[in-house]
C-alpha cells in the first residue's frame, strides 16, 4: 500500500469517526429535546399561595383610640394602652411597615402616611429590639418621587429604617385560596417572605371609588400588575386583601382626615382635623371606627361587612372594648 | 443514466411535491385539499427551523424531528439538500439555466467563480442563531447559579477531552481549542455568578425571514397561489387577499431575479440554511474533488458550477451543492464524487474572519434585548396585533414563529394575515387577524391554524379547548381579544338608525353583545295635533314623506299611555297599529312625538371571545363601528381588562 493511499485511508477513517460523532451528537440532542406534545397553554412559574401570617394570636382583638392633635403623643399613648410596642415586636424581629406612599405629594396634603408617624413607629420598633425595620409600598405615582416627596423616605432613613422600593424582581404571583380576584396575581411579596412582623400604617382618607381608604384599602399597595382592573369590584378586592394580609399590628392615623376628593385630595380645603390615633390588631375594627371620622359608618363601606363576614375582623368595634385615652 | 439527469429528476420531483403541498393546504372536502397530506414536510426537513426553535425553546416540536434526517445525510454526503431537494434552489437553478443557455464558456466561468462575499451567508446564519440563543444562554447561566459545581465539572471534562484529543492527534491545535473552551466556560460562569443575564437576554426566532423553505412557503402561499386562486377560483371560493403580499412578493421576485446577475445568487450569498448545511458537511464521507492534482485546467468544470466552489483548484467544500455538473463537463475526467479528498487539496471550512464571527454573534445577541427596550412585550404591547386562537404568549410565540404563512394559507376565512412592520419589527409577517379582509371572523368550530403550525407557535388546540367546554369548561373559551363599540360611529348609538347586525351575528351563547332598548324622538319637530281618531293622528300640514315612518321601528307618543307603533304615514299624519288603539284619541292642540325604537349594542367583556365576526359584519364598512383589539386575550393574564 502506498504512502498516499495510507494517508487517504487514515483521513477517511478520521473523518468517518468525526462524522459518526456528529451524527451521534445530533441524534442524542434530537432525542433529548424532542417534544411531541408541544407547549402547554400557559407557561407559569410556581405560584406562591397566600402570604405569611404575621398576626400574634394572644394579641387578637385589641384596639386603642387616642385623641389629641399631636400624632407622636397620641401614638405613644395608644401603644402604651396596648401594653407597649414590646408586645408586638421582639428582639431580632425584621419588621415591615406597609405605609401609604401612594402619591408624590407633600405631607401637608395628607394623601400619604405622615413622616412623623413613620419615624416614631420605626423608633418604637427599634427600641423594642427589632433587628431591621423596612418601609415599603407600591405607589400609584412614580415610586421614587412618591417616597421622597411624601417625606416618608427621609423620615424612615433618619430613624434607621430601610426603604424598599417596588423593584420588578420583588414581585411574585400570589393566590388567595378560594379567592375570586387574587389568583396568581403579582404581589410585592418578596420582602414579606423575609420579614417576621408586619405593621400597617395608613392615613384616614375618603376614596371616591371605595368610599374610604384606611387600613384595608392600603393593602392595595401590595398589588402589582394592572391592579386597577379591580376597581370594577373594589369591595370584592378589598375583602380579599383583608383575608390575605394578616398583620401584626395596624395604626390608623386620623389626626387629619381627608374628607373629600380622595384618595389624592390636593387642597387643604379637603382636610379636616379629626385628632384621633387608632392602634390595634383588628384591621376591620380599626377601619370601622375610622369611618366615623369621615362622618360615615361601617355600613357605608360595604367592604367592612364583607371582610368581617370572611373572618378578617370585627365590624362592631365596640365589642372589642376599645381603650380610649386623651393625649 | 447520467447523475446530472437523476439530480434534475430529483429537483423536479421535490419542486412539484412542494407546490403540491402548498396547493393542498386548503380546507375542503376534495382529495386534493387537506386530507392529512404532510404539508409541513419541507419545513420539518429544514434543520434551520429545528435548530432555531431548539435554541429558543430548548425543545424539538413533533415533526421537526425530520430535520435529523437532513442533518445525518448532510454529515455523510454534503449539501445534497441544496442541490437535489430544496425547491427554492431548484427555482434559482432553473432560472439561471434557462437565462444562460447561450452565454459563452468564458462568461459562465466568470459568473461561477468563487467570490469572497459568499462568506456573507455564514455571518447571516450566525446572526440569526445568536438572536435565537438568548433564552438558552440565560437558562445555562441560571443552571450555574443553582449548581456552581457544573462549570468546574465542565472545565475538568474539557481538560480530559483536550488531553484525549491531543493523544489521539485528532485536533492539530489542542492549546487553541482548549483555551477557547476555557474562555467560554469562564465567561459563562462569570456571567452566571456576577451578572444576572437572564433578565437581560432574550431570544427571537427571526431565521424565517431568510430561511429558504419558510420564505418559499410564504411567497407561494401569500403571493403566488392567491394569484392562481384569483384567476381560476379553483383553490378557494373567494379570491384570497394578503396585506403584505406586495412586500413578500417583492422579496421573492428580487431573490429570483438576482439569478440574472449571478447564478444562484441567493444560495451563494444569503441563504442561512445553505450556510448551516455547509458547516455540517465538513466531515462528509464522500465529496466532490479531483482524482489528480494536475489537469489541463480547461476550467470547463466551472462553467456550470452551481455552488461557485472552485472545483478546478482547491475545492471549497462547504460551498459545493453537489450539482455534479463538474463531473459531466470535465474534459479530462479527473473530477469525481468519492471518499478521498480532492487531490488538488480543498478548503474544508468557510473563510470566516474572527472579527466577522464576533461581530455577528455580538450583534445577534444584542439586537433582541435592544428591540425589547420598546417594551412591546410589556406595557407598550400593541393591541392591534391579534393572534390566532391557541397562539402562545407573545414572547413564546416569537420564539417559535417562522413566518411560513401556513396558518394564513389554511385559514378558511382568510382573516389570518402577515403582520406589517407597523405591528413591530419582530412581528413582521407573523400571523395577525384582520377582520375586514376575508369572508367572516374566526370560526368557532375551526382549529385549522394551530393544527397546521409546524412549530406550535400556535398550539394544536381542540374544538373543546377553543370553546371552553367539557374538560376545558373551568378555563372557559379561548379569547382572542375583545370587541369595543365605537359609539361615535355605531348607527343606533350615533345616527338614530336601527341596525344590531353585530348582536345578531355574535356566535357566543349567551350572546356577548346585548342590547339596550331606547325610544328616542326623531329629528323632525312636530306641530300640535290637528285632529285624531282611534288609530290615527293628523298634524294638518304636509310634514314628511309618505311611508317614511312605516318601517315598524317608529312609535308615536301622544297624551298619556305607552308609545304606539306607527304602521303607516301620509304627508301630514300617522296611523298606529290596530291591535293597540290610543287609550283616548289625542285632542287637537295636544303635543305629540314620533319616536324611533333603537337597539343599541353593548359588549359584555366577560363573554366576548374576540372572534371578530361582529367587526366583519358591521355595515359601517370603513372604520368599523365595532372593532376587536387584543385586550383580554387569554394568552396573557397581563392584558386582562376584567378582574
Amino acid at each position: 500500500m502506498s504512502e498516499a493511499e495510507n494517508t487517504t485511508r487514515r483521513d477517511f477513517l478520521l473523518r468517518g469517526a468525526k462524522a459518526a460523532a456528529a451524527i451521534a451528537a445530533a441524534g442524542f440532542a434530537a432525542r433529548t429535546f424532542r417534544d411531541p406534545a408541544g407547549p402547554p397553554a400557559v407557561s407559569r412559574s410556581e405560584p406562591l399561595v397566600g402570604l405569611p401570617d404575621f398576626s400574634i394570636p394572644e394579641q387578637a382583638g385589641k384596639l386603642a383610640i387616642a385623641t389629641g392633635a399631636n400624632r407622636v403623643r397620641t401614638l405613644r399613648a395608644a401603644m402604651d394602652a396596648l401594653g407597649g410596642m414590646g408586645k408586638f415586636v421582639e428582639r431580632g424581629d425584621r419588621v415591615i411597615l406597609k405605609i401609604n406612599a401612594g402619591f408624590s405629594t407633600p405631607p401637608i396634603l395628607s394623601a400619604t402616611t405622615h413622616p412623623d408617624l413613620v419615624s416614631e413607629v420605626v423608633r418604637l420598633c427599634l427600641a423594642a429590639g427589632a433587628s431591621a425595620v423596612m418601609v415599603m409600598d407600591n405607589p400609584v405615582n412614580d415610586p421614587v418621587s412618591s417616597f421622597e416627596l411624601s417625606g416618608i423616605a427621609g423620615a424612615a432613613r433618619a430613624a434607621g429604617a430601610a426603604v424598599i422600593l417596588p423593584q420588578a424582581n420583588l414581585f411574585r404571583p400570589v393566590t388567595l385560596p378560594g379567592g375570586e380576584f387574587i389568583r396568581e396575581w403579582p404581589f410585592f411579596s418578596l420582602p414579606l417572605e423575609g420579614a417576621t412582623k408586619l405593621i400597617g400604617l395608613a392615613p384616614v382618607k375618603s376614596h371616591n371609588r371605595a368610599g374610604a381608604s384606611m387600613i384595608l384599602k392600603n393593602w392595595y399597595g401590595l398589588l402589582g400588575g394592572r391592579r386597577n382592573v379591580f376597581h370594577q369590584d373594589i369591595n370584592g378586592i378589598v375583602k380579599e386583601l383583608a383575608q390575605l394580609v394578616k398583620p401584626t399590628l395596624v395604626i390608623l392615623d386620623g389626626t387629619t382626615a381627608m374628607m373629600t376628593n380622595g384618595p389624592t385630595g390636593g387642597s387643604l380645603s379637603d382636610l379636616k382635623p379629626t385628632n384621633t390615633m387608632i392602634a390595634g390588631t383588628d384591621p376591620v375594627a380599626a377601619d370601622a371606627f375610622g369611618a366615623t371620622l369621615l362622618d360615615m359608618s361601617a355600613d357605608d363601606l360595604p367592604y367592612i361587612a364583607k371582610a368581617a363576614a370572611a373572618g378578617a375582623g370585627t365590624a362592631n368595634y365596640e365589642l372589642l372594648n376599645p381603650i380610649r385615652i386623651e393625649a | 443514466m447520467k447523475i446530472v439527469f437523476i439530480r434534475r429528476i430529483s429537483q423536479l420531483f421535490f419542486l412539484v411535491l412542494f407546490l403540491g403541498f402548498c396547493v393542498v393546504s386548503t380546507l375542503g372536502t376534495e382529495w386534493w385539499q387537506l386530507r392529512g397530506w404532510p404539508v409541513n414536510w419541507f419545513l420539518e426537513l429544514d434543520p434551520l427551523v429545528a435548530i432555531g426553535t431548539l435554541l429558543t425553546t430548548q425543545t424539538l416540536y413533533a415533526g421537526l424531528i425530520w430535520a435529523l434526517a437532513t442533518v445525518v445525510l448532510t454529515i455523510l454526503f454534503g449539501r445534497f439538500f441544496c442541490g437535489w431537494v430544496c425547491p427554492f434552489g431548484t427555482l434559482h437553478q432553473a432560472i439561471g439555466y434557462f437565462w444562460r443557455r447561450t452565454t459563452n464558456f468564458s462568461q459562465r466561468i466568470e459568473l461561477n467563480r468563487h467570490r469572497p462575499a459568499q462568506t456573507l451567508k455564514y455571518y447571516v446564519l450566525i446572526f440569526l442563531l445568536s438572536a435565537a440563543a438568548g433564552t438558552t444562554i440565560a437558562r445555562l447561566t441560571a443552571t450555574v447559579r443553582g449548581q456552581p459545581l457544573i462549570p468546574a465539572l465542565i472545565v475538568a471534562a474539557c481538560f480530559i477531552m483536550a488531553g484525549l484529543l491531543a493523544v489521539l492527534k485528532v485536533i492539530p491545535k489542542v492549546e487553541k481549542v482548549g483555551a477557547t473552551l476555557l474562555a467560554l466556560v469562564a465567561a459563562w460562569t462569570g456571567f452566571a455568578l456576577f451578572l444576572p443575564v437572564e433578565h437581560l437576554l432574550a431570544s427571537s426566532l427571526q431565521s424565517g425571514l431568510l430561511d429558504p423553505i419558510p420564505l418559499l412557503h410564504r411567497s407561494v402561499n401569500l403571493a403566488l397561489l392567491p394569484l392562481v386562486d384569483k384567476a381560476t377560483q379553483a383553490a378557494s371560493l373567494a379570491a384570497r387577499h394578503y396585506e403584505q403580499a406586495w412586500l413578500i412578493g417583492t422579496v421573492f421576485l428580487a431573490a429570483l431575479f438576482l439569478n440574472l446577475v449571478i447564478p444562484r445568487f441567493y444560495c451563494r450569498f444569503i441563504c442561512p440554511l445553505g450556510a448551516l448545511l455547509g458547516v455540517l458537511s465538513r466531515y462528509a464521507l464522500w465529496r466532490v474533488g479531483k482524482t489528480k492534482a494536475d489537469c489541463s485546467m480547461c476550467m470547463r468544470c466551472e462553467t456550470d458550477c452551481e455552488g461557485a466552489c472552485e472545483p478546478s483548484g482547491q475545492i471549497r467544500s462547504p460551498e459545493c451543492v453537489l450539482c455534479m455538473n463538474c463531473l459531466r463537463t470535465c474534459e479530462d475526467d479527473v473530477i469525481s464524487y468519492r471518499a478521498a479528498r480532492s487531490a488538488a487539496g480543498e478548503h474544508a471550512s468557510p473563510d470566516l474572519t474572527r472579527r466577522g464571527f464576533i461581530v455577528s454573534i455580538v450583534s445577534g445577541l444584542v439586537t433582541v434585548p435592544i428591540l425589547r427596550l420598546s417594551d412591546a412585550l410589556g406595557l407598550n404591547w400593541n393591541p392591534r396585533l391579534i393572534r390566532p386562537p391557541g397562539a402562545l404568549a407573545e414572547g413564546d410565540f416569537l420564539n417559535r414563529c417562522i413566518k411560513c404563512g401556513q396558518c394564513m394559507r389554511i385559514c378558511p376565512t382568510n382573516i389570518i394575515q402577515p403582520a406589517g412592520p407597523e405591528l413591530g419589527v419582530e412581528a413582521l409577517w407573523t400571523p395577525t387577524l384582520n377582520f375586514r379582509i376575508g369572508t367572516s371572523g374566526c370560526q368557532t368550530n375551526c382549529v385549522a391554524c394551530g393544527n397546521i403550525c409546524p412549530t406550535a407557535a400556535i398550539r394544536p388546540i381542540t374544538l373543546d379547548e377553543k370553546a371552553g367546554q367539557n374538560a376545558f369548561a373551568a378555563r372557559g373559551p379561548i379569547r382572542l381579544g375583545t370587541a369595543f363599540v365605537d359609539q361615535g360611529r355605531c348607527l343606533p348609538w350615533a345616527m338614530g338608525t336601527p341596525c344590531i347586525v353585530c348582536q345578531e351575528n355574535c356566535p357566543v351563547s349567551p350572546k356577548a353583545i346585548y342590547i339596550r332598548e331606547v325610544f328616542e324622538p326623531v329629528r323632525d319637530l312636530l306641530p300640535p295635533v290637528a285632529s285624531a281618531d282611534e288609530l290615527s293622528l293628523d298634524f294638518g300640514q304636509p310634514l314628511f314623506k309618505p311611508g317614511r315612518y312605516s318601517t315598524g321601528d317608529f312609535y308615536c307618543r301622544a297624551g298619556a299611555g305607552e308609545p304606539r307603533r306607527i304602521v303607516d304615514n301620509t304627508a301630514s299624519g300617522i296611523t298606529i297599529g290596530s291591535t293597540r288603539p290610543w287609550d283616548a284619541p289625542p285632542k287637537p292642540g295636544q303635543p305629540a312625538e314620533i319616536l324611533i325604537r333603537l337597539q343599541r349594542p353593548c359588549v359584555d367583556p366577560a363573554l366576548c371571545i374576540g372572534c371578530g365576526i361582529c367587526e366583519h359584519e358591521c355595515p359601517v364598512t370603513g372604520l368599523r363601528a365595532i372593532r376587536v383589539t387584543a385586550e383580554n386575550e387569554s394568552r396573557s393574564m397581563k392584558r386582562t381588562i376584567t378582574p
